[in-house]
């Protein structure tokens, strides 16, 4: 339990941050220049953490495995990105973002982080500006701001459809300016395969040259996790094709905890699969569910008409439509929250009544909003009795100038016309809440290694808000990490550089080489995305949207037998010395096929129903979530012993001392 | 669908790449370009043969990581996307499709249809930012009053993906659009206008150390930029550039 | 300042204000040409003046002669930098989807305008050289009309004349709105200028076709 410190100062909530900067230890400058530290990721965390580290004098190396820090997937995020900043008067401040954070999280994380997140919050938007990032702007000529779900203000800063972009270019600029100043040494097409220790201390990688296939030694005083969620082991999700575990995976199994890996979040407004070809899926923003109104078909032989193209949802009668979420959650209808959305979706596809030829996807249906801003529109334009051609028309305008850009994507994709037909959507996977165990320094079990946004489980519980994750990665690297880290470097000062000619960067990299020879030496009859496949079918089926003992013990058997089956009958081709993306994949999916045997464990070990995690056995009799705050009021950090089945759960208790635990109810 | 293609083979950098002939038959509308690649290339690791390299990442066309060159247009025949966003029902039964990598010298291969566009890290490195500290003692955000106009000028400008579309189209193989649009968005606001005329420069000399071409105003790389980056930009750079040399 | 000479962005301006400046030099030129369709007397008139003026012969033409000279050099130069640029070629290459035909062969109207200046500089500055400075003929202003018109007597040279404006139209239809665009203009006036450059495009070239034809048609008889 030692191990397994939060170290959260002591003192009041709000001055906990101030008190802690204050007190931790400083570098000098001139010994700044001495300290070399490792970010792998560069996404908005791994590239704010790198820039800001690099500004206060210590010599950076990032890696990525992209051909360019600016394609991180961060670059993804469309909605934006919160904070207190309380620019719109509508009562917004530090505590009710910590607040509405904690509380959208299903009290599953730490009060002492969040507040420090809500705290930052409005520097990151000083920031960003400062840094020439073009937020959406009133015509006055300052910042505008948008709601977002689940809270009662209006926060969220944004760009368009595209906040993530701007934001990590934004961070990326940064980078660069240190790359140019030679303060930063970008590494792109380069992959960490392991985390390499000396005496028990994170003190360097060992990276894989993604083009010339070159083993690579690099040693530091500290390194940075930022490698972001691991959700693509469920194969189909909306995470980038590239995104892995690997770097959190190798640090684990290299002594750092995990916490909380079976907190993943299913977004319920996503384009759905249309075959088996499929090779991600698409959000489309959850903004559509203010208009939408989502349904399937009341009898199960008109889904089969439906399913079997026999039948145009448009030729449906009112009567015929199941409006379930209208019908379960008469209070808060189509916006209850992501998880419930989803978990409501499934159940009616599950039961057979969804309406694709796969047979998983709900109509979102635009029908009602096109008719009623119609209506709307011509009676402001002075028509009293206008004929339905013209109302639809009006109100097509409407809804085109308020999601057109969705619209066109959608039309892209599923070569449908949604102003025409009702759109389908489906959940998928897109954040993992779990990730590496860090304490209030966002330092890992292992001393000197640090984890940064996604990768990190610290701030959104079970459950995360939208516009939530930008924040935090953003305020991981720009505003955290670069004061907690000299902390623990001040005791560096005098290391000197450190060496790679050593026997722990010797072992590393023979065991790296042996794994990679081992997936090349199989020669087996099956493709890695074979068992991609196959393992997301796992995980979907048995641990995604709810989730049953029975069926997570089976899911943890038969990812451990496929686990076994990968490494006697994958195929890998080509050679390790080369550029060799069947490889790359193949040591990934080695990783995921880990990762979701402890997934399973902690989702089962969790005997209540909190946030993404949906537990069948455990919920109301209206079959609503049921949280055990008496039981499972903590965090479950899990240790590795050799194999996924021997991990160890640690626990680190949470404490509530400025919020009162309260369950949510959407009725 | 049955489609013939015809995908261009290189196994690195020094090697040189040929054309090699593909029959894929059971192609479906619904894939996407990419996602019929995969399938090629399950069928290749089967065969024993090796997968095509390509690069790719989000496939929701915001990355900017692929870079295709299809039948002769980078992205493909249609405008306003990348390669992950064109689905096979462009094509039809019978179809042969040319597949080769963007090209430009500045852009080598790496493999296959992998190109390095590190040329544009490059660039940007030049002065593609802000000089500003993370302090957090940094103005307020409202401090500093932007027109929505020129505001949102800003951000079109920044909406480039990097992906090298324009370049690929150029028949300059000119990284103008692409260069411009950094310059500009900076330009364009009143945190940029103090490194301006430095930043200006500075690109504009990565740029031809590159060995990128020259503008010669035909405007391909507008048409098949999958963000609309419009050619105003390069007007702008070309501005910016004549004052701040003027300036010295 | 090797510097802003290596830049391509300096160079596209050099290409720029040549280019313009040749196009304000058709002006000068169709103008007094047209002069020999209306009035032979006044053509001989510009001509003798043009042909004899200090102001005329030592600065204007010398700054003529270098402004067409930097334009196909500076021209030449990048076309070969460009090419470069490439490297290796593309087996497909779908230049039409995306761009006019005229602005992706700049090289080739203006190598025919080139070739064409070769005739056109052997036709009348060679002959002018020669009847002033080697065979040192003594001034006489009634003479221009005539040689003028015999120049066009035969068809050969017509079709060529004919051939090369219609690939000067094709050069000025790219070129002239382009150069404002590498000078930084792109704005309320792009499209005006467009325009603008169209009707340019067309009048000036068919000015000095109707006055190639004009003087094929009707020839001096004696």
């Amino acid at each position: 339990m030692g191990k397994l410190d939060s170290n959260i100062p002591s003192g009041p909530l709000a001055e906990k941050w101030t008190k802690h900067k204050n007190e931790i230890n400083l570098v000098n400058p001139a010994n700044k220049r001495n300290i070399d530290v490792i970010v792998v990721g560069t996404g908005l965390a791994g590239g704010s953490a790198a820039a800001s580290l690099a500004e206060l004098g210590y010599n950076v190396k990032t890696f990525c495995f992209q051909d360019s820090p600016r394609r991180a997937h961060s670059i993804a995020a469309q909605g934006g990105i919160n904070a207190s900043k309380n620019y719109q008067g509508d009562g917004d401040s530090d505590y009710r973002l910590f607040y509405d954070t904690i509380k959208g999280g299903d009290y599953r994380s730490r009060e002492a982080n969040v507040y420090r997140l809500a705290e930052v919050s409005g520097n990151i938007i000083d920031q960003c500006v400062a840094q020439g990032v073009p937020f959406a702007r009133e015509y006055g000529g300052l910042l505008d701001n948008r709601s977002f779900g689940g809270v009662l203000v209006s926060r969220t800063f944004y760009a368009k459809g595209q906040t993530g972009q701007q934001l990590l270019l934004g961070a990326y600029g940064a980078m660069n300016r240190q790359i140019n100043r030679g303060k930063i040494k970008s590494y792109t097409r380069h992959e960490m395969l392991d985390l390499v220790l000396v005496d028990g201390k994170a003190r360097g990688i060992i990276a894989r040259d993604l083009v010339t296939g070159e083993i690579e030694r690099h040693s530091a005083h500290a390194v940075v996790i930022a490698s972001g969620g691991y959700g693509n082991l469920f194969f189909l999700s909306t995470y980038c094709m590239g995104a892995n575990v690997m770097a959190a995976w190798r640090t684990h199994k290299k002594g750092a905890y995990f916490a909380n890996p079976c907190f993943t979040q299913i977004h319920p407004t996503c384009i759905p699969v249309s075959g088996d070809h499929q090779s991600k899926l698409t959000l489309m923003s959850e903004s559509l569910r203010n208009d939408g109104r989502i349904w399937v078909p009341k009898k199960l032989e008109d889904a089969k008409a439906i399913q079997e193209g026999k039948l145009r949802p448009t030729e449906l009668a009112e009567e015929d439509r199941d409006y379930y979420l209208e019908r379960r959650y008469p209070a808060f209808g189509n916006l209850v929250p992501r998880d419930v959305a989803s978990r409501a979706a499934k159940e009616r596809c599950d039961a057979g009544y969804g309406v694709n030829k796969t047979g998983e996807a709900v109509y979102l249906d635009f029908a009602a909003a096109i008719e009623r801003y119609g209506k709307e529109k011509a009676y402001t334009l002075g028509m009293k009795d206008p004929d339905k051609d013209t109302v639809r028309k009006l109100g097509e305008e409407i809804v085109e100038a308020k999601y057109g850009n969705l619209f066109q994507m959608y039309e892209k994709i599923v070569d449908e016309n949604p102003y025409k037909t009702p759109m389908m959507i489906y959940p998928a996977v897109h954040y993992t809440m779990g990730g590496l165990w860090v304490d209030y320094n966002l330092m890992t079990t292992i001393p000197g290694c640090y984890s940064a946004g996604e990768a990190n489980f610290s701030d959104h519980g079970a459950n995360r808000l939208g516009a939530s994750a930008l924040m935090q990665g953003l305020a991981d690297g720009y505003f955290v990490l670069p004061y907690t880290i000299g902390d623990y470097l001040a005791d560096d000062i005098r290391t000197g550089a450190i060496p790679t000619d050593t026997a722990e960067f010797d072992e590393a990299e023979k065991a790296v080489r042996e794994k990679i020879d081992r997936l090349l030496a199989v020669q087996g009859e099956n493709t890695v995305d074979y068992y991609h496949k196959k393992l997301g079918l796992i995980m979907w089926n048995k641990c995604g949207m709810s989730r049953n003992e029975k069926e997570l013990k089976e899911a943890i058997k038969e990812i451990a037998e496929l686990r076994e089956d990968f490494w006697k009958n994958v195929k890998v081709p080509g050679e390790a010395d080369a550029k060799n993306q069947e490889l790359e994949k193949a040591g990934r999916v080695a990783d995921f096929l880990e990762i979701g045997e402890l997934f399973a464990m902690d989702a089962l070990e969790r005997n209540e129903s909190c946030g993404g995690h949906f537990r069948e056995e455990y919920q109301t009799p209206e079959g609503e979530a049921l949280r055990d705050d008496k039981n499972y009021r903590y965090v479950a950090a899990w240790e590795y012993k050799g194999d996924p089945k021997n991990s160890v759960m640690h626990k680190e208790e949470l404490v509530f001392e400025n919020v009162e635990l309260k369950t949510r109810s959407y009725k | 669908m049955k489609l013939y293609l015809k995908i261009w083979r290189q196994k690195d950098a020094k090697t040189k790449g040929k054309m090699v002939d593909y029959t894929m038959e059971g192609v479906e509308g619904d894939m996407s370009f990419l996602e019929m690649l995969d399938v090629l290339n399950e069928d290749l690791i089967l065969k024993g043969e090796e997968p095509i390299e390509f690069d790719h990442d989000c496939r929701e066309g915001i990355c900017g990581t692929c870079s295709l060159q299809i039948n002769g247009r980078p992205h493909g025949p249609d405008t306003r996307i990348t390669v992950c966003q064109l689905h096979m029902r462009r094509f039809k039964d019978g179809d042969t499709i040319v597949i080769e990598p963007f090209r430009a010298k500045a852009f080598p291969v790496i493999k296959d249809l992998i190109i390095d566009r590190s040329a544009f890290e490059r660039i940007q490195q030049a002065g593609g930012y802000v000089s500003v500290n993370t302090s957090g003692n940094t103005v307020d955000a409202n401090a500093i009053p932007i027109e929505k106009d020129k505001a949102d000028m800003s951000f079109n400008a920044a909406t480039c993906i990097g992906c090298g579309a324009c370049v690929a189209a150029c028949k300059n193989a000119s990284a103008m659009l692409f260069t411009s649009a950094k310059v500009s968005q900076f330009a364009l606001l009143p945190q940029g206008r103090v490194e301006a005329a430095d930043r200006v420069q500075s690109m504009v000399r990565q740029m031809d150390l590159e060995g990128f071409g020259n503008c010669t105003n035909t405007g391909a790389c507008e048409v098949e930029c999958p963000k609309g980056i419009s050619l105003e930009n390069i007007a702008r750079m070309n501005r910016e550039y004549l004052s701040a040399t003027a300036k010295g | 300042m090797s510097a802003l000479i290596k830049s391509s962005i300096a160079r596209k301006i050099v290409m720029a204000l040549s280019g313009l400046f040749l196009v304000i030099f058709l002006v000068l030129h169709v103008t007094i040409n047209l002069a020999s369709v209306i009035d032979p007397e006044t053509f001989n008139q510009w001509s003798h003046f043009m042909g004899y003026n200090i102001l005329v012969q030592y600065l204007m033409q010398p700054i003529l002669i270098a402004g067409v000279v930097i334009h196909f050099v500076v021209g030449i130069a990048l076309e070969f930098q460009n090419k470069r640029a490439r490297g290796v070629k593309y087996v497909k290459y779908q230049g039409g989807a995306n761009a006019p035909w005229v602005s992706r062969n700049m090289i080739f109207t203006g190598g025919v305008v080139l070739a064409f200046l070769g005739l056109h500089f052997y036709d009348f500055w060679i002959h002018e050289m020669t009847y002033k400075y080697i065979e040192a003929n003594p001034m006489d202003p009634t003479r221009y009309y005539e040689e003028t018109v015999a120049k066009f007597e035969p068809m050969w040279r017509t079709i060529l004349y004919v051939v090369s404006f219609i690939l000067l139209s094709l050069h000025l239809w790219h070129g002239f709105a382009s150069s404002f665009q590498t000078m930084g203009v792109n704005n309320k006036y792009t499209a005006g200028i467009t325009r603008f450059t169209k009707i340019y495009a067309l009048v000036i070239p068919l000015a000095f076709i109707f006055i190639a034809l004009y003087h094929h048609l009707n020839p001096v008889m004696h």
